[in-house]
This record gives structure tokens, sequence and C-alpha cells, in this order.
């Protein structure tokens, strides 16, 4: 039997889709093909999408991929939506905004749910996006979930990121809010025809001129993604925004940054696994949680205690 | 962990989702990963949509009447491209004389209008290959 990691490296479509189960469901046996494909990868181009509920993320990464199909590059789309904290389930819905794709055959799409991971992404992306690499797909687009202010983790896994606003969300005050508002490569103000674009523009651009010591304006994109208006424009300042990145090193940067998130994420998964693992720390673990409930240990000595047996 | 991943799917020209919507709710109630894709899917999509996603379960609604084509032409498919492992359920308006034939062309069960929804999440759970 050809091994999987082949089978995903030629781009097999059901190979691709089991490989990615297995890294969700934190598989073991998913680690040594992992470890095959990592020389395989570093060739795709991430381009991260988040913003607020409803703002049309799907649609606009529907508009995208197929501006880069027009090209004739392999994309990957991964999709994420909320996981339930109450019943674990989720409902992933971002595919009915891309119907189109899903019988071209230079196009993986894939959904998931977020299973309890804050930021906005889901703990097994980076494995996701390896894989997707090196399938051979050239572009990979990353819908996160719809974002607040706070949750811009994607900005440790994409090359470039997109945020993406509507009109109308607030005064100029939001604009110049930390968080989201920090991390974009490009904003795009999308459902241009609705009306309050121009002011979102005014105030996008007033916050822009507050920004001092950049080497690169944010530009910013009014598209209308659902009548196809504004993508061409779009498509246009992404690639510039690769070729800056190119120019100023700071590609290396951020492939850097994406590896060392990568990395920190194993390991958080590893200590957790190996710290709620029955046979391991769990008895502990409870021991303390007892303990700290009865006033007779405090959080901070409680921890102190664990990591002295993991460090011991 | 192993969470069970459906895709939820309405083939054909039919309009109406809301019983395909009520179902997707519950089965995320349930801690399932439903994939919904909304209307008018062909076979050929739900097909590679279920490959992509490595669903356990393909779940179809249909009240238009045309189950006895798209329902076994999704069958057929899955079939051809060796997911023979997923579970497939159908529901909808299906007069009781199609269900012998649906069922021989491998839609494990067919839930008629009225089925209440922890039915279909206890036969889910019990009949998913995993």
């Amino acid at each position: 039997m050809t091994d999987l990691s082949t089978k995903v490296i030629d781009g097999d479509q059901r190979s691709i889709a089991r490989l990615i189960t297995l890294v969700e469901n934190n598989a073991a046996d998913a680690v040594e093909t992992m470890k095959k494909i990592h020389p395989h990868t570093g060739n795709a181009q991430v381009i991260g999408i988040t913003g607020v509920m409803g703002s049309g993320k799907s649609t606009l990464i529907f508009e995208i991929a197929l501006a880069y199909r027009a090209e004739g590059k392999k994309v990957g789309i991964i999709a994420i939506d909320p996981t339930s904290p109450f019943s674990g389930g989720a409902l992933l819905g971002d595919r009915i905004r891309m119907t189109e794709l899903s019988t071209d055959d230079g196009v993986f799409i894939r959904s998931m749910g977020t299973r309890g991971m804050m930021g906005g992404l889901t703990s097994a992306l980076y494995d996701v996006v390896e894989i997707l690499d090196a399938a051979g797909m050239q572009i990979i687009l990353i819908e996160t979930v719809g974002v607040g202010q706070d949750e811009v983790d994607i900005v440790k896994i994409a090359d470039t990121t997109l945020v993406v606003l509507v009109p109308g969300l607030g005064d100029s005050v939001q604009t110049i809010k930390a968080g989201l508002m920090e991390i974009a490569d490009i904003f795009v103000v999308n459902k241009a025809d609705k009306p309050g674009v121009e002011q979102t523009i005014a105030e996008l651009e007033s916050m822009l001129d507050l920004v001092r010591s950049l080497d690169r304006r944010i530009p910013i994109v009014a598209t209308s993604a659902k009548n196809k208006k504004g993508i061409k424009l779009l498509s246009s300042k992404i690639t510039e925004h690769q070729e800056y990145l190119k120019k100023s090193n700071t590609f290396e940067t951020r492939r850097r940054q994406r590896y060392e998130a990568e990395l920190v994420e194993i390991i958080r998964k590893r200590l957790m696994d190996f710290i709620f693992d029955e046979k391991k720390l769990k008895t502990t673990v409870d021991c303390c949680i007892d303990q700290i409930s009865k006033k007779e240990l405090d959080p901070y000595s409680a921890a102190d205690q664990i990591l002295g047996k993991i460090l011991k | 962990m192993k969470k069970i991943r459906v895709l939820v799917a309405k083939p054909g020209l039919d309009g109406h989702d809301r019983g395909a919507k009520i179902v997707a709710r519950a089965l995320r109630d349930a801690g399932m990963e439903v994939v919904y894709t909304g209307l008018h899917q062909t076979a050929q999509q739900i097909v590679n949509t279920a490959i992509q996603e490595d669903v356990d379960v393909v779940g179809l609604s249909l009240l238009s009447g045309a189950h006895m084509t798209l329902f076994i032409d999704v069958a057929m498919l899955l079939k051809e491209k060796q997911m023979d492992e997923v579970l497939i359920v159908g529901g909808g308006i299906i007069p009781e004389e199609d269900v012998p034939a649906l069922r021989k062309a491998g839609i494990a069960m067919v839930f008629g209008p009225g089925t209440p929804v922890e039915e279909i999440v206890s036969y889910i759970k019990k009949n998913v290959k995993q």
C-alpha cells in the first residue's frame, strides 16, 4: 500500500481529507506522516481573511479563489466556524457561498470547527496549512470565524492578512482601538453597495494618517463581493503585498513567526495531554483542585507542585 | 478526540430547507460537526464535498419528488469513489413504496415528516462507522 504521505504529496483528495481528520482528532498516527510531509512545504502563499460575522468573508473568498483559478493556480480553502462550548458540535456553513468550487479539481475546501481554541482559529490549523501546502496548493485562503475586536491570531500564520469591514459599524474611535484594526495588511470594506461606505473609508484613512514610521501605507479596498466588484483591485493589492514582503525581507520574519507559533502550539498540546492524562498527572491535578476549593492550597502553589513533577 | 462529521445536503431544485436546517441544528446540539452546503446541489457536488470534508454521514433532504433519481445518484457516486463506509440517510416527502428501492440502493434509513429529531440523532450515533 502506498504511504499516506506520498498520496498527499501527489494531491490525492481523499488522502488529504483523511490526514486532516487525523490531525484534527489529534491522533498519534498523524505525527509520522506530518514529519514526512514537512520537507515538501513552504511553497504556498497563505492569505488570512478575518472580520466580523456576516461581513461577507465567505463570498469574498469565493471571488478571490476564482481569480486565482483564472491564473491556473491551485487553491486550498480552510473555513473555520465556531464550535459550541456547550455541546461540542458545530454548524459549518461557509461552503454555502462556495458551491461552484466544489466540482473544481484545482480547489480543495475544508470546513473546520474551532474545537475550543481561542483567537478565531482552530488548533489543528498549522497542520492543515502544511498538508495543503505539501499537496501542491499554491494559494491557501484561511477564513477565520466571525471575529470581535480581539481575535487576531491569524497574523501568526498568514503571509497576508485581510481585515474585512462593512459600512456602518461604529464611529471613528472604533478604528483607533487596539486588536483587530492593528493586524491588517489590507483593509477590505465589503458590501460597498450599502450606504455609509465613503464614511467608513474616510475614517480608516484618517486612522492610517495617525500611523507613523510605516514604510508601507495599508491599502483600503472597497468591494461588493456579491456583485463581483472590486475583486481585481483587491487581487492586485494582495500581489503588491507579496512583493513588498519579499523586498523588505519581512517574508522570512513572518515565516519564522509561523513556525514559532506552530512549535508553541505543539508543545502546549503535548503538555496539556500529559497533565490531563489519566495515567500520569490527572490524580495530582484533581487532588490540587480539591485542596484549592478547601482553601488548603492556593492556585499558584498548586501550579508549582504540578510543574515540579513535570520538570524534575 | 473523534467527532462525528455529517454533511447535510439538499440535492436538486427543491427550495425548501427548513427541515434540513432543523436537523442540522439538532445534530450540532448532539455534539456533531455538521457541514451544511445550502440549496441546489448536484450529486457530483455533494460527493466531492463528502470526500473533501471526510464526513462519516451524508444526510439528504428532498421534498420535490426527485428522490428516486437524486438520492440514488448520490449513493452510486459515493460507491464509485469508494466511500463505502459513509452512512447515507434521507429525509423529506418520500412515499412508503419508494423506501425499499432506496434502501437497496444504499440509503440506510429514510426519515419521514414528523420524525422526532432525537430519533435521527440516536440512529446516526448507533449506526455510524468510525
